[in-house]
């Protein structure tokens, strides 16, 4: 039984088109959801992914000289534009 | 077909990205605005104890702003290690040992990115170690979204106590991507992933893999471990935070590992934050980890180098442990104008229980290959004054 072709090449430039399409409206027209003087709760010390630094960099150092796995530790940092 | 098929994917997969890199470029120039890390100075006690190995030392941090928009920061940090693991007790004598690490950082904000560059080393009687790091986060959307991306360089000198034309290299390389997404005003996550390529000696220079030998006292014999001289790494982390109706909040993390050496493993972590009145927060965690072993893990094996490589490092072997924990913060609030805004002391303790599915404990008295799995146990202590300025 013979495959049939799968028109892969104009399928992937349309998706191309089609996200880029997408990006473009959502850039032109995205709006925060969530405006900065809601953003009380996000900013309190308590929602930070490494509320103590000195003390979060030890703990991995502490696992990771234990355990096989490494890196992707403590979250991917960044906030919530507060402050 | 499938082939072609397969390539005329990945090519418009690749030209996709290079678009969508194109773009989010073009988002980083327009965008504008990320915040300078907090000016503080930390002083810490850190305690590790279990497994018949005591590690404590200091820990300093001190970072100041200078300007709107340069930060820097400077870290001191000290292992003081005494005592003796298994692995020691099996083949060696305890031993005393001290570990001083320094590093120092800028981080530089324009707008809404953040740069940052920072320099460790890390030196021991017979391990040097330094790291270059870099980084760029970036806010966009609104200030909802993060992304933020980091290259690290790392070079190791390996030494051996004992054999002073003993002399090995390694380096090791670091790609990091993050992205954090605020949901809601109450909740956040973030999505983590770091690839790290090692090249060199990896092998730790003190551990042994045992053989049978009958005629030997014991049944068996010790000769060094041999590992591949590259490993390759890749880990994702997902992590979601959630304030709670009142002052409090819960935290998860999840992390999904895997390297060349065949070893995969999961983190699982979750966490409660309650706060009493202003002064005090408490926090409350536990953490699940597992892994699966490195291909060339074994126990015991028949014969004296039975295998090319060759690894009986515990590190290595299949293993899960628990560790339940907690923190307890008090802090102290000044005058908003005074020149210490705030400080506080900390108090974290974790209790970390190990349990080994194929790593059995020699110092048992059992026949060669029976004797039973190890388990130990370990605190992990923390002790800190923070003051911010």
């Amino acid at each position: 039984m013979q495959l049939r072709t799968f028109p892969c090449k104009s399928v992937g430039r349309m998706l191309l088109f089609a996200a880029l399409a997408l990006l473009n409206i959502a850039c032109a027209s995205i709006e925060p959801w969530v405006q900065p003087y809601e953003r009380d709760n996000l900013a309190d010390p308590i929602m930070a992914t490494n509320r103590n630094p000195v003390a979060t960099s030890y703990t991995h150092h502490a696992y990771q000289a234990r355990e096989g796995a490494r890196g992707a530790e403590g979250g991917a940092g960044g906030g919530c534009g507060c402050n | 077909m499938v082939q072609r098929v397969a390539q005329e994917a990945a090519v418009a997969v690749t030209r996709f990205s290079l678009l969508g890199c194109g773009m989010a470029l073009t988002w980083l120039m327009q965008s504008h605005a990320a915040v300078l890390p907090q000016e503080r100075a930390d002083a810490m006690y850190h305690s590790y104890s279990g497994g018949g190995v005591s590690i404590d030392g200091p820990s300093i941090l001190l970072r100041k702003q200078i300007g709107n928009s340069v930060s820097v920061s400077a870290n001191y940090y000290v292992d003081t290690i005494s005592g003796a693991s298994i692995d020691v007790l099996a083949t060696a004598s305890p031993y005393a040992e001290k570990r001083t690490e320094h590093t120092v950082g800028l981080d530089y904000v324009r707008n809404k990115t953040l740069m940052n560059v920072s320099y460790t080393s890390s030196d021991e009687n017979d391990f040097n170690a330094t790291t270059y790091s870099l980084g760029v986060s970036q806010d966009f959307f609104g200030d909802l979204t993060t992304l933020s991306l980091g290259y690290s360089k790392g070079s190791d000198e390996v030494g051996k106590r004992g054999d002073e034309s003993f002399s090995e290299q390694a380096e090791r390389h670091n790609y990091r991507l993050g992205l954090t997404q605020v949901i809601s005003k109450n909740f956040i996550v973030g999505l983590s992933l770091e690839n790290i390529a090692d090249q060199g000696y990896l092998n730790n220079p003190y551990r042994a893999v045992r053989f049978l030998e009958p005629e030997s006292e014991r049944g068996f014999r010790y000769e060094t471990e041999a590992y591949p001289n590259t490993r390759t790494s890749n880990a994702a982390a997902l992590t979601a935070n959630y304030y709670l109706p009142y002052r409090a909040s819960i935290y998860a993390e999840a992390r999904l590992f895997s390297d060349t050496w065949g070893i995969e493993a999961d983190t699982y972590k979750v966490g409660y934050i309650h706060t009493f009145g202003d002064d005090w927060i408490v926090e409350l965690r536990a953490r699940h980890y597992s892994q699966s072993k490195a291909d060339f893990y074994q126990d015991l094996y028949q014969r004296s180098e039975e295998f090319n490589f060759r690894a009986r490092d515990k590190e290595m072997s299949t293993f899960s442990n628990l560790s339940l924990g907690f923190s307890v913060s008090y802090e102290l609030r000044f005058s908003a104008s005074a020149w210490l805004k705030k400080s506080s002391i900390n108090l974290d303790f974790d209790h970390v229980a190990f349990d080994y599915q194929d790593f059995r404990n020699v110092l048992a008295d059992a026949p060669v290959g029976d004797e039973p799995f190890y388990a130990f146990s370990a605190n992990i202590t923390r002790l800190y004054l923070s003051v911010f300025y």
